[in-house]
């Protein structure tokens, strides 16, 4: 076993060997690579973390600006429906108000020529009176030769007409 | 040599080699460059070249740097769980134990021979892995020590035990606390030197085999390769185990020392 057949004289070349090369290996890589690359984790993981952190704020600020608009919206939209329903209301009752107006100019203007009608109806059977008395008379005349006044061939027209 | 007398030594991939001239001395020892320092360098080198891959230091990570930093984050993920409050310092520690030993171990079992290098590796020798457990081990005491003084003791007295008992158990806790280090260093030892053996001798069977004759080859070469190919997988597995291994026992211990239950 040539660790222990070469023991004696090479224990001091190894040993020596050995505390240069780990020596190097624990200053340079150890004390000096080693911390950089672990404060890089260290940074990536932080800055994971704030990331992650910052949209978890975000979210949450996305969510409040959600209900703040719905809210919002939500009042909105009363709003809109009570103006909806105020116009609505208003149309109906000067709707009611112009139509009650029309209403009312419509009956008086068919009052108004009823009574012209009537009027007119009125006058227009005096004058078939008359005429009527007049042809009356006239026929009486001709065909018996009788006369008769203009009052009693009036009053039997009259009587004709009327029924 | 092995290969000079027609038979494959097993052991003398563990053979340390000098390249050239010892450099200089300390203490009497001459100290040369050997083929296991150059796989030190090679390992220590190939673990800068790989930590270069997470030094890009992007928020959205490249691939070299998802690679990094997931074995950043297993062994500060290891430190977290094992040693708890205060352990963080200890990071840099574990990080370049649990990577130098894992690339030791990785860079040992590629198949280099096809090129003509010789790997070696260096955690397969207790020299070094006991230097490793040592240093845990200093880390653990000097803790201990330093953070609760003598109450560092009471970690060999665990909770509730009448005093009766605490006579025996002391000296028992003490003592397996004290094999900690010999039970470090000889575990990632013993994992190496046994599976590079077994893949050795497998390798041998192949070899000798198919030189014998082609019937040999295939009744003993054959299921031999086939063998290896999953010795092979296995050590890979055992590589990144125990490297695991080491640095969570060292994790462990520290909790000890930081903690002391």
């Amino acid at each position: 076993m040539p660790q222990i057949s070469q023991l004696a004289e090479t224990f001091a070349s190894q040993i020596f060997w050995l505390l240069l090369t780990f020596g190097f290996v624990f200053f340079v890589v150890g004390k000096m690579m080693l911390p950089k690359v672990l404060s890089t984790v260290d940074a990536r993981d932080q800055s994971v973390a704030s990331d992650l952190a910052a949209a978890e704020a975000a979210r949450a600020a996305a969510d409040q600006a959600e209900e703040n608009w719905r809210v919002q919206e939500n009042a909105a939209r009363e709003a809109a429906q009570k103006r909806v329903a105020e116009a609505r209301a208003k149309g109906a009752a000067k709707s009611e108000t112009t139509l009650a107006a029309g209403n009312a100019k419509n009956d008086a203007k068919l009052a108004e020529a009823e009574a012209r009608i009537a009027e007119a109806t009125k006058a227009a059977m005096g004058e078939i009176e008359a005429v009527a008395a007049e042809a009356a008379t006239d026929i009486v005349a001709r065909i018996s030769g009788a006369k008769v006044s203009a009052a009693e061939a009036k009053t039997a027209v009259k009587a004709a007409l009327n029924g | 040599m092995a290969a000079e007398s027609g038979k494959i030594d097993p052991m003398h991939q563990f053979q340390i080699q000098e390249i050239g001239d010892p450099l200089f001395s300390i203490a009497g020892h001459p100290i040369a460059l050997t083929n296991s320092a150059v796989w030190m360098l090679a390992a220590a080198v190939a673990l800068w070249a790989f930590m270069l891959l997470g030094m890009k230091r992007q928020v959205i990570p490249t691939r070299g740097q998802m690679l990094v930093e997931n074995f950043t984050g297993f062994i500060t993920k290891l430190v977290d769980d094992n040693i708890g409050h205060g352990g963080r310092k200890y990071v840099p520690y574990i990080f370049s134990l649990f990577m130098f030993i894992l690339f030791a171990n990785l860079l040992g079992l590629l198949p280099l021979g096809l090129v003509g290098l010789h790997p070696f590796t260096f955690t397969s020798h207790f020299t070094v892995t006991g230097v490793l457990a040592i240093m845990s081990f200093a880390i653990v005491l000097i803790v201990g020590f330093w953070k609760h003084g003598i109450k560092f003791f009471s970690l060999f007295i665990p909770h509730g035990t009448p005093l009766p008992m605490v006579l025996v158990i002391f000296p028992i806790e003490l003592v397996s606390f004290l094999f900690r280090p010999f039970s470090l260093g000889l575990r990632l030892f013993v994992a190496m030197i046994a599976g590079h053996i077994l893949l050795k001798v497998l390798a041998g069977f192949v070899i000798n085999a198919a030189n014998a004759s082609p019937l040999w080859g295939g009744v003993v070469g054959v299921p031999s390769f086939v063998l290896m190919i999953g010795v092979s997988a296995l050590e890979v597995l055992v590589a990144g185990i125990q490297a695991y291994v080491f640095a969570l026992l060292t994790s462990l211990y520290i909790h000890d020392a930081e903690h002391l239950h």
